[in-house]
């Protein structure tokens, strides 16, 4: 009984915060701006123009993750292999990067992309002169930058957890080194995958401030809420963030379902 | 039983941040047979299992394999399988593929996988569980599971590390009897890691007993019953009375001061030795009969035999026998000559040797300060000029594990702890030697413990250094 009573704060404030405002979403994105139920906003979200941002979003989003994965996955092998103390010391060094303001990062990856920056200037010295700021390259740089260290923690822990008698296991039955990562380490390293996928492709899929520093030529989904509740049209844009929010809930529910089949029993 | 080596190792050293854990292991293992590695933890048996298993490089020293040596060969490239002490079955597969897991990798065809583990599935007693998850198992079946999915990569030797730990009491037994049998039904070479001695008298051809990573004798289990190579051994190996004695002469010893017969010859007169008689070996007659006479202290029905408890001069004597004495009740003991074991002593010395030289010497207090292995260590009522070297004879007694934990030598290793009827005589090793002391209390052999000295019975001598004017 006693631990009950210790949740009513967090039931209280995951009312207060959660259910509240998606419910205060959920009635906005049906609203006119003079009130009364409509489907407009939703029908106007699902219009080319938005539909197009929409798809944008999860191919951005879709390409970060995986390249976040792509270049996780074996350092959170190599660093799962290393002693304790050498392990604690590099998800220290990995998460630094996260003390410091998202802003600031951004802004940093904006001076040293813009046209004539340091990255620009040594590109367009091997003769690859073209502008990087404001493209799609950019974008995922920036993504990846921010959401690598969501993918490498849950894939750390996983792998730092796989019971080393499972490869030596592998090892007597007669695996080579790609035989147990193939049959052995992936398999029991799927449920740090979903959750890591889960970790960069929701957040990916519904920023904005990333676009705005390192992107151009098109506007993310992201940015279209945050221009509509700028715009005081806060009931298109609880529709715009009802589509997303939707969209991501299929996708993780696919996702965590896929990861419940590969992973029986760990 | 003439058989040619399959494993062999030679003068195999192992050490782990500068601690010694295989102290110049050999070892032949024979083609077909069943041999046990046997003794109490950290003695080195699983480390000695993993070198053959390739999971572990020996620091000096040769492993071969049917004559070739195999040093480098990593474990998927040798003709050897194991059977983890967890089992490590892997969680994200079922029965069939845990099993054909490694029939898998060798690129067997289809049929054959399915045919190979049908067959090995019924050997270990598991047919119809290929589609159940491992973790849904029993311990018992997880662990045939364990040794189906080594044996059915058809190995010349299986390893098998403490398989049935994990299990209940009549699990084991019933587990102990159908691996003996599935050993000769397969005919392959298993070598098995455990640290009791029951399972191992009862599963092996031959059991190799280890302790402080060296081997301590190996041989039949019945070799090693009846003729333990030292108190060590005896003591590991089922119940005994461990006895120090000292020979009077060749086939006649002196146990508590009484002179019994014995069948040993060869060691010095007047050396002392241990001997080690079997309880059931004591014959109970009437106190005019016996060479020992005691009274009995307890008495216990084990089922077949009482076991009984004698008090002989100070001495608690353990007797199993089929008539019981009462309890307070004097009795006679006679022991025939070829039931008495005589063994060389374990610790070299009735004493702990000890030279060191002053240096601190505190007239007023009376008292020097030597230093022992980095360690100084005082010695009161006692004074010598500072820098002179002291030869001690500290007695067993003289040794103490410091019960509040700070020693005056810290981290001595529990090499031996034998009960030797009044009192533990526990051989201790620190970082440069080794140590003999005595204790009531039971000790746990293979730990560490902190020890404290008391000089008040040492016999403390100053030795004159040749060539050496200034003091």
């Amino acid at each position: 009984m006693k631990s009950k009573k210790l949740a009513i704060p967090y039931i209280i404030w995951l009312f207060a915060f959660t259910i509240v405002p998606l419910v205060l979403i959920a009635t906005n994105a049906f609203q006119g701006s003079h009130g009364g139920f409509t489907l407009d906003n939703i029908a106007k979200a699902w219009s080319s123009e938005y539909l197009h941002a929409l798809l944008y979003s999860l191919e951005i989003a879709f390409v970060s993750t995986l390249i976040c994965l792509l270049l996780a996955y074996p350092a959170s092998y190599i660093i799962s292999q290393m002693k304790a103390r050498t392990q604690a010391i590099i998800t220290m060094l990995i998460t630094i990067p996260m003390w410091m303001n998202i802003l600031l990062r951004l802004l940093g990856w904006y001076i040293l992309l813009q046209n004539g920056g340091p990255i620009h200037t040594v590109l367009s010295l091997l003769g690859i002169d073209a502008p990087i700021l404001g493209t799609d390259a950019a974008v995922v740089l920036g993504m990846v930058y921010e959401f690598l260290p969501f993918m490498i923690m849950p894939l750390h822990t996983v792998m730092s957890k796989i019971d080393r008698s499972h490869i030596e296991a592998a090892q007597d039955l007669g695996a080579n080194k790609f035989n147990i990562l193939r049959k052995v380490i992936f398999p029991l390293s799927v449920p740090g995958i979903v959750s890591g996928i889960t970790m960069v492709f929701v957040p990916s899929a519904s920023t904005f401030i990333v676009t705005k520093y390192l992107g151009g030529m098109h506007l993310m989904i992201g940015d279209y809420i945050e221009a509509a509740f700028l715009c005081a049209d806060r009931n298109f844009g609880a529709a715009l963030a009802l589509t997303l929010m939707v969209i991501i809930i299929i996708f993780m529910v696919i996702t965590n379902r896929f990861g419940d089949e590969e992973a029986v029993g760990v | 039983m003439e058989q040619k080596a399959i494993v062999s190792l030679k003068n195999i050293n192992v050490k782990f941040d500068g601690e010694v854990i295989l102290n110049n292991i050999d070892l032949d293992i024979m083609d077909k047979e069943f041999i046990t590695l046997l003794g109490p933890s950290g003695c080195g048996k699983t480390t000695t299992l993993r070198i053959i298993g390739g999971f572990l490089e020996p620091d000096s020293g040769d492993v071969f394999y049917d004559g070739k040596r195999i040093n480098g060969t990593p474990p998927n490239k040798r003709n050897v399988n194991t059977v983890f002490q967890k089992y490590a079955l892997f969680p994200h597969l079922n029965v069939f593929e845990n099993v054909a897991f490694g029939l898998k990798l060798k690129k067997l065809p289809k049929a054959e996988i399915k045919e190979k583990v049908k067959k090995m599935l019924s050997i270990v007693d598991l047919k119809g569980y290929e589609k159940r998850a491992v973790s849904k198992l029993s311990g018992g079946q997880q662990q045939r599971v364990a040794i189906a999915r080594a044996l059915v990569c058809d190995p010349d030797v299986l390893l098998l590390d403490e398989p049935l730990g994990a299990l209940d009491l009549k699990l084991r037994k019933d587990m102990q009897i159908e691996l003996k049998a599935i050993q000769k039904m397969t005919k392959k070479t298993f070598v098995y890691v455990t640290h009791d001695q029951e399972e191992a008298l009862t599963m092996s051809d031959r059991v190799c007993v280890m302790n402080n990573g060296k081997i301590e004798q190996i041989g039949t289990p019945i070799d090693i019953y009846n003729e333990p190579a030292n108190a060590f051994v005896a003591d590991f190996i089922g119940e005994a009375n461990i006895l120090n004695g000292f020979m009077l002469q060749d086939f006649k010893v002196n146990i508590l001061g009484a002179e019994f017969k014995c069948v040993d010859k060869g060691f010095g007169d007047g050396q002392a030795v241990d001997v080690v008689i079997r309880p059931e070996d004591i014959e109970v007659t009437t106190p005019e009969k016996g060479i020992l006479t005691g009274e009995v202290t307890g008495v216990v029905f084990k089922g077949v035999h009482y076991e009984m408890e004698v008090k002989t001069r100070g001495c608690v004597w353990l007797i199993h026998s089929t008539v019981a004495s009462e309890v307070g009740s004097q009795i006679g003991m006679y022991v025939a000559p070829d039931n008495i074991h005589i063994m060389n002593k374990l610790f070299p010395t009735a004493y702990n040797e000890i030279t060191a030289s002053v240096i601190h010497a505190d007239e007023e207090e009376n008292s020097v300060t030597i230093s022992v292995e980095g360690n100084d260590v005082e010695i009161p009522n006692t004074y010598y000029e500072k820098g002179t070297v002291l030869k001690i004879k500290l007695p067993p007694e003289g040794l103490k594990i410091a019960g509040n934990g700070i020693g005056q030598l810290n981290d001595a290793y529990i090499e031996s702890v034998i009960w030797k009827g009044e009192y533990n005589e526990i051989i201790l090793e620190s970082d440069e030697r080794k140590w003999i002391m005595r204790s009531a209390q039971d000790e746990q052999v293979a730990t560490y413990v902190p020890i404290c000295f008391d000089f008040s019975n040492a016999v403390i001598l100053p030795v004159d250094r040749e060539g050496e004017d200034e003091v």
